[in-house]
């Protein structure tokens, strides 16, 4: 989890010092080029697929009623054509109440990617006041969110994830809810960690010793500093999130029937094998491509941060 | 000089190596001939980029991925070490290398790693070994030598690494010492101890050292014969005295001119060493010559014999130096 | 060494209390009144009295958390809802299928993983690296309860090579238990037929669920295996003439790990969770189907007593990854902070 060790502490382009505005590179009057993150990702192919995937993925879950053939397999069913295999009617096959596999897995775009991102936020949200707060100031308020955090670490997230959804009524809601207050200790470990590793750095004392207060440092220029290896996780996180609420639904604490859900999906086929291989097959392919999109990224945006392991060397 | 005349233990004959890099091709060496003569030493000293790590890496087999060697050989006791990547003189030539922190691996103890390399090189038991080594140890006045066997290599200060290294390089008896600046890392008054333990023990032991530094003062504290290398290729060459007193080649004489105490780093000549894909044509330090000659830019001087066994690779190092 | 070991040991302390103020803090807490939870829908007001008055639930909430306390650090912890018999009794006679399968995982990940990241670094960017490299993503991608059916389908239905699901042969029946992990057990009785049936069995399950180690292993071992051959040590101790192989595979390879061996310990949840799924689709006799079992029948108790075990589980597996690391470095542990 050392994605940024190796990186040199220097203040983000877009944060400059407060007091000497474009100081310094007076002579250099070559424009920068635009998005230059997004570029480097790009010349990477694998990083690239990833992307795409994602964009795919975002493009699917927009249009999705759209785009399914059957937009009312959603909820209806049609008992007389249940489990046919794959052909030109159903390029995916039927499942066991006779609705579309693929208007299924189209549909289920949305949810997978509403979950996750909800979930990625909410963690954000909890997970990076508390890293930055207990990583700026030293002191029992410190150790004590910390600790905490490290309890949260210390519970298997998936049997926390299982014991709230048992104790709170089972639901999507509740499978989120789950999901976010096991995977926030992660934002706050990694923003904890970025926030220690600038507090020492030189622009941070110039910048108090110019008398900047201090949610003025923390939000404008320790937070931008910290933000590639937030969004790393993040990327990381939107993936591990859809793998994870996967489980949740395909162990019954998750999406709900008749809702067309990816990992509830592969649970209703367990019964029909071996016979109606298309019926867990497709959902599944859905879960790895729209993951693997996500890790492709993250694993290229954190080649990108982290010089020491790119690839373009030797 | 009669050692000069019987046929050298080590041979680098007309070598060159170029290494492919994203800037294009890197001359790295540049017809580099050198001869250490049996229980001779030889230092080889110039600025940092004038090659002298690569001949090293030449010397002992281990040049980096994408090196070529055009043209030249290195013979070690008349073998050619670039023909099987330096496996069959391996033992035969001790190394000693430049950081004494950075080259031994942590997480194993220092004895056993070197107890690892004489496992390969020597046939023996591992006791009969242990007892060597601890002998060696003793040879260059490490404290506590039974005791250092079951030490890590944090254990020990600085310079008791660089002791232990030499310790190394003695374990597989080896008839020639390659030493890379091996006490640039140090304090002055350790760089001296190690200085002196080293010339002991090759001298005691009849062997023969090429010994590798920037540093004029500790050449003349170590080594009989000298060559300076400039941008990869031989300047100079000749008994050390010699040289040091009365350099010849104009870059030998701005180097030693600038530094009069002769004991430090060799910044003080205007310009820099030309990039290694960048060479300039000709004489390799005409841009920075003072004498420079209209034949300098086109023609590559040859060595030119000066007498004492002394060679230049200037054709006008006997005019007087200019202003 | 000892002294490092002991400080671990504390360290790990404050993490296990406020584990088992978590696991009050959720029985007690979140579901609003547990006595209504506990009593079930259809209780009477009277019968729910009577159940917060026999768990001393009308009691302070500070009185409670001690008494929560003190029956986890006695190792009570209750009685299962479904079953009445003691948690403790169902979990210990549980624990060694979950452990068997784990290990199995950890040790097909580390067997193939390290191995695997090497060879990648040594061809860094050649075909084997890219290849181990998409291995290394999309094994992470993979839902393990996905994985699990298709190996089903395939192996066990289509080919019918490997069993479906279940632990042994009811027909072979079971070695006597000595350390409950049935591999082992069979092979101190000298039953090669049960040992033979119980790896038989574990293969598909254990393959399942070492896949995401296995992916996190190679990476972990490549990058730090890239990073190492860097160093100067490697140029010295190939000019100091090491054997090919003994200079990666030992003399490299050992400090390349030590950041492999941390990921080890971080796996370790990600594991305990795979096997949930992986044990309830192979119906695997582990804490797995106990706990998918307890959220079936709504047995608090018992998914209470498995967060806290797995917790704990995971602590000592932390201790001794750090234990491993400062054999592996012996830096580590003279690293006082």
């Amino acid at each position: 989890m050392s994605a940024s060790d190796a990186r040199s502490v220097e203040p983000s382009h877009a944060a400059p010092l407060p007091g000497n505005p474009g100081e310094g590179r007076g002579g250099l009057k070559r424009p920068r080029p635009r998005f230059p993150a997004l570029r480097r990702l790009l010349r990477d192919p694998v990083a690239t697929f990833g992307l795409a995937l994602v964009l795919f993925a975002v493009f699917v879950a927009i249009f999705a009623p759209w785009l399914a053939p059957y937009p009312e397999d959603a909820f209806e069913s049609h008992i007389l054509q249940r489990l046919r295999p794959p052909s030109a009617e159903f390029p995916f096959g039927t499942d066991n109440l006779g609705r579309d596999v693929l208007s299924r897995v189209i549909l289920g775009t949305r949810s997978a990617l509403l979950v996750a991102v909800a979930v990625v936020g909410a963690s954000l949200a909890i997970g990076v006041p508390v890293g930055l707060v207990a990583g700026w100031r030293d002191g029992w308020l410190s150790e004590l969110l910390m600790r905490v955090t490290d309890v949260f670490l210390a519970v298997p997230q998936l049997i926390l994830a299982l014991a709230l959804g048992q104790l709170l009524a089972p639901g999507l809601t509740t499978a989120m809810l789950a999901l976010a207050l096991t995977y926030w200790p992660f934002f706050a470990r990694t923003v904890y960690a970025e926030t220690r590793r600038l507090r020492g750095a030189l622009f941070v004392d110039a910048l108090a010793g110019i008398g900047a207060s201090t949610p003025r440092i923390l939000l404008l220029h320790v937070l931008p500093n910290a933000a590639p290896a937030i969004v790393i996780r993040a990327t990381i996180g939107m993936g591990f999130t859809i793998l994870t609420a996967a489980l949740l639904g395909f162990l019954g604490v998750g999406a709900a029937p008749p809702d067309p859900d990816w990992g509830l999906a592969v649970a209703e086929a367990r019964q029909h094998l071996p016979e109606a291989w298309w019926f867990p097959t497709f959902p599944g392919l859905a879960i790895l491509l729209l993951v693997l999109g996500f890790n492709l990224l993250g694993d290229g945006l954190r080649d990108i941060a982290d010089p020491r392991l790119r690839r373009s060397r030797h | 000089m009669s050692a000069v005349l019987t046929r050298p233990l080590l041979s680098v004959e007309n070598l060159a190596v170029h290494i492919r890099t994203d800037g294009g091709l890197a001359r790295i060496l540049d017809d580099v001939t050198l001869a250490v003569p049996k229980g001779g030493s030889l230092g080889v000293v110039g600025e940092s980029g004038c090659g002298k790590s690569t001949l090293l890496r030449a010397i002992l087999g281990i040049l980096p991925r994408g090196a070529t060697v055009p043209k030249g050989a290195v013979l070690f006791e008349g073998e050619d070490i670039l023909s099987d990547h330096g496996a069959s003189v391996r033992g035969r030539i001790g190394f000693i290398p430049q950081d004494p922190y950075l080259s031994l691996n942590p997480v194993f103890r220092a004895g056993d790693q070197i107890l690892e390399v004489m496992r390969r090189h020597a046939p023996g038991r591992r006791r009969d070994h242990k007892e060597k080594l601890v002998e060696l140890f003793r040879a260059v006045q490490l404290p506590d030598p039974g005791g250092a066997l079951a030490k890590y290599p944090h254990q020990f200060s600085g310079g008791q690494r660089q002791r232990l290294l030499i310790a190394a390089a003695l374990s597989c008896e080896p008839s020639l010492v390659v030493a890379d600046e091996p006490t640039t890392a140090l304090d002055v008054t350790t760089q001296r101890e190690i200085l002196v333990v080293l010339r002991q023990l090759i001298a005691e032991r009849g062997l023969s050292l090429l010994f590798v530094t920037h540093d004029f003062g500790v050449l003349a504290t170590v080594c009989d014969q000298v060559a300076v290398l400039y941008s990869g290729r031989v300047a100079e060459t000749g008994p050390t005295r010699a040289v040091l007193d009365t350099p010849l080649h104009p870059y030998a004489r701005m180097l030693l001119a600038c530094h009069p105490d002769r004991a430090t780093d060799l910044l003080g000549i205007p310009g820099t060493v030309p990039a290694a894909t960048a060479q300039p044509p000709g004489c390799r330090f005409h841009p920075r010559c003072p004498q420079l000659h209209s034949g300098c830019p086109i023609e590559v001087p040859p060595m030119l014999p000066a007498g004492e066994g002394r060679a230049v690779a200037c054709p006008w190092y006997e005019e007087a130096p200019r202003g | 060494m000892a002294r490092y070991v002991l400080r671990r040991i504390l360290l790990a302390l404050p993490a296990l209390f406020g584990l088992v103020l978590l696991t009050f803090v959720l029985t007690r807490v979140i579901p609003g009144d547990p006595a209504a939870a506990l009593a079930g829908d259809s209780a009477t007001p009277a019968q729910i009295a009577e159940i917060r008055e026999k768990y001393g639930l009308d009691r302070p909430i500070l009185e409670q958390a001690l008494v929560h306390i003190r029956q986890v650090l006695t190792g009570d912890l209750g009685r299962s809802i479904f079953s009445g018999r003691p948690v403790t009794e169902e979990i210990a006679q549980r624990l060694p299928a979950t452990l068997e399968l784990t290990f199995a995982a950890l040790f097909l990940a580390t067997i193939i993983g390290i191995p695997l990241g090497l060879v990648a670094a040594l061809n860094h960017n050649g075909p084997v690296d890219q290849i181990v490299r998409l291995l290394s993503v999309g094994g992470l991608a993979i839902a393990s309860f996905w994985l699990a059916l298709m190996l089903q389908l395939v192996f066990a239905m289509d080919l019918d090579i490997l069993p479906l699901r279940g632990r042994v042969d009811v027909d072979l029946g079971l070695p006597p238990t000595v350390t409950g992990l049935l591999t082992i057990d069979s092979l101190l009785a000298g039953r090669f037929d049960q040992f033979r049936d119980a790896v038989w069995h574990l293969v598909l399950p254990a393959v399942t669920l070492c896949l995401p180690g296995l992916a996190s292993i190679a990476r972990f071992t490549r990058s730090g295996m890239l990073e190492m051959l860097q160093k100067d040590f490697v140029l010295y101790a190939r000019a100091a003439g090491y054997g090919k192989f003994r200079l990666y595979a030992i003399y490299v390879l050992r400090n390349a790990v030590t950041v492999t061996v941390t990921q080890i310990g971080l796996l370790f949840g990600a594991l305990i969770s795979g096997a949930v799924a992986v044990e309830a689709i192979y119906d695997w006799p582990g804490l797995g189907t106990y706990a998918v079992q307890a959220i079936l029948t709504a047995d608090y108790k018992a998914l209470l007593a498995v967060t806290l075990v797995v917790g704990v589980v995971y602590a000592v597996v932390n201790v001794l990854v750090d234990v491993a690391q400062a054999l592996i470095d012996p830096r580590v542990a003279e690293d006082v902070r």
